[in-house]
């Protein structure tokens, strides 16, 4: 473990299962995410990533194994509790409403109220919101013209952009992304990967499953292969090659990750 | 990295926050200015620009806009609301039989003396209203926790609420209207009562609630919210919006002001039309429509819905005082809403 790394796993799993009817979608999954990383999940379809993941965020209960916040065990109930506990998702068809302003969206259900009695009336303060948001938007470093424009008038990595800072903008400290690019074009993926990179300096730890091997190398820390529903390795990026990645993936060569854990 | 993104963001520029609600707005008020213009300039002696007749067009304009305002929150959570006219009319008559089961003894009550009419009329008003708002709630709690097409459930309620209407004021024998008087004070004051400006009392009560409505929609969490429940249900519901409790809340809403638009119709005609009722719910849908609210949700507004319940008064009087069919009428507003839904369909494209 090189310096600099969080000695205990901000979010970690053992040995988590998960079946529907006769399909087993998990067997095995072990995983650790550490603050200040981005850890890619990755795996051929139908290893079970979308399953881990809903059971990371909270969507699904997992029918065996533990997961462990901060070392602690804990269960997740509902979306909204793993949120409560400062895990947010950022889903693949972004749960923004395009219809209204970037300001709005970051601020959608924790809406900033004015002072006093116009704020007791359910008032809102859209200058400090747009405020915030503008804020925001510079220390993502996201080009916008005006926090005031509508986000259907956004690119889309841009809107990508906005989900990310709003899971970021309220002190969460561990972010789902499910395919963060699948949507995007070369430039916007560029972007999007940037911003992945410069919310993980701030110490929140990016939990990221991705199709691209490219893009898993470019930004990821720590790589998990799921196969078959098995994690059958977590390896540092450092210490690995897309070859070897691939040829887990695929069966080419078995691990199992207790091995690697080192 | 690009390089707009690298540097800093420009100074924001002017919120464009519904801005193709607000252009759709300038628009569509064009529009009812050039009608008002045009049928100022032929009117025999611009008998059409008169005070009295503005005054005529607003209060029938008044009760249609009452409902199209509730119908504008539904719509721009991308629901509807078609049971707004028949319960407007069942408010009406519950609150004319509260009235007269509390206003005094049956014999008196039935010369139309009430003697309890201080007591009573605030009574039947509630009571009125309340039946709105209960109507509202079942919409809303069906449409949401039942999951059901909110075109299906308001229909039910729709044709319930007319059912119930006929019962209550027939006593249950076919054609036998038994709806009871109301009380000449109720009629005075807020029937055809001149209170504020010498305005009919329905005119000011519709100007006072577009301006509030208008406030809440642009100004408070309650309007975002109805804004982003119609742009994206599950992304609202992901991001923390209580997305069933706030749909119940607009359902329930636009129940009230049918409630109160049923209870000020009562005060004005004296009786509650059961038959004149029936197709206000269109009325109420096509000035929302034609005020630049999308019917797929999310962006919307009360002054296009003002305007847009203008517009169809504004053709009836014109065609009356040239002497024209007012079933031409009928024909320029059916022609006006289609244009007013292809104008949201091309924006739709843009949107999406």
């Amino acid at each position: 473990m090189t310096a600099g790394t969080a000695l205990i796993p901000l979010l970690e799993t053992r040995a988590i299962s998960k079946t529907f009817g006769r399909v087993t979608a998990l067997r095995d999954a072990t995983f650790s995410a550490y603050a200040g990383e981005v850890s890619a999940i990755v795996g051929d379809n139908g290893a079970g990533k979308s399953t881990f993941i809903k059971i990371l965020s909270g969507a699904l209960t997992p029918d065996g194994g533990e997961l462990f916040l901060d070392g602690k065990p804990v269960r997740f109930t509902s979306p909204q509790d793993a949120r409560d506990r400062g895990i947010e998702t950022v889903y693949q068809d972004l749960a923004l409403a395009p219809a209204l302003d970037v300001a709005s969206n970051l601020f959608l259900g924790r809406e900033a109220r004015m002072r006093g009695v116009w704020g007791r009336l359910g008032f809102l303060d859209d200058r400090l919101m747009r405020e915030r948001a503008r804020q925001e938007m510079r220390d993502l470093q996201v080009g916008l013209s005006s926090v005031g424009q509508p986000v259907f008038t956004l690119s889309g990595g841009q809107r990508q952009a906005i989900a990310v800072a709003r899971a970021t903008a309220w002190g969460k400290r561990i972010v789902i992304m499910d395919e963060p690019t699948a949507a995007l074009g070369v430039r916007e993926s560029g972007m999007v990967l940037e911003l992945i990179k410069r919310i993980t300096r701030s110490g929140i730890a990016v939990v990221m499953i991705s199709h691209s091997m490219p893009e898993v190398f470019e930004v990821a820390d720590r790589i998990t292969i799921l196969r078959l529903g098995r994690s059958v390795r977590q390896m540092r990026r450092a210490e690995t090659s897309m070859t070897e990645v691939v040829a887990f993936m695929t069966g080419a060569s078995v691990g199992h990750v207790a091995e690697i854990e080192r | 990295m690009s390089e707009a993104a690298a540097s800093d963001p420009p100074a924001d520029v002017e919120p464009a926050r519904n801005i193709f609600a607000r252009s759709t707005n300038l628009y569509i008020l064009l529009v009812l200015v050039a009608l008002v213009a045009f049928f100022s300039i032929i009117s025999p002696n611009h008998a059409f620009f008169d005070r009295g007749n503005f005054v005529n067009i607003a209060w029938d304009t008044a009760e249609i806009l009452l409902l199209a305002i509730g119908e504008t929150f539904v719509i721009i959570t991308a629901g509807i609301d078609l049971s707004v006219g028949t319960v407007l009319m069942l408010a009406g008559v519950v609150a004319s039989w509260v009235i007269a089961q509390t206003g005094g003894p049956p014999a008196l009550v039935a010369s139309g003396h009430f003697p309890n009419a201080g007591s009573a009329l605030p009574l039947g008003i509630a009571a009125g209203i309340g039946v709105g708002a209960v109507g509202g709630f079942i919409n809303g709690t069906l449409v949401t926790r039942l999951r059901m097409p909110a075109f299906i459930v308001t229909l039910g309620v729709f044709s319930i609420a007319n059912g119930l209407g006929d019962l209550l004021s027939s006593g249950g024998a076919a054609g036998q209207s038994a709806i009871p008087p109301i009380p000449d004070s109720f009629a005075n004051s807020l029937g055809n009562g001149n209170l504020v400006f010498g305005l009919p009392t329905l005119v000011v009560v519709a100007s006072v609630v577009a301006l509030i409505t208008h406030i809440v929609l642009t100004r408070t969490i309650f309007g975002r919210r109805t804004f982003a429940v119609g742009s994206n249900l599950e992304g609202s519901r992901l991001a923390g919006v209580p997305v069933n409790s706030h749909v119940i809340w607009v359902y329930t809403f636009a129940g009230f002001m049918a409630g109160l638009a049923g209870v000020l119709d009562l005060a004005r005609f004296h009786s509650t039309d059961i038959q004149g009722h029936s197709l206000d719910n269109l009325d109420a849908i096509a000035a929302v429509v034609i005020g630049g609210t999308s019917l797929f949700g999310g962006t919307g507004s009360i002054l296009g819905t003002v305007i847009g319940a203008f517009i169809p008064t504004v053709l009836r009087y014109g065609f009356t005082i040239q002497g024209i069919s007012s079933f031409w009428q009928d024909v320029v507003v059916g022609a006006i809403i289609i244009v007013a839904v292809l104008f949201d369909q091309i924006r739709r494209r843009r949107v999406t």
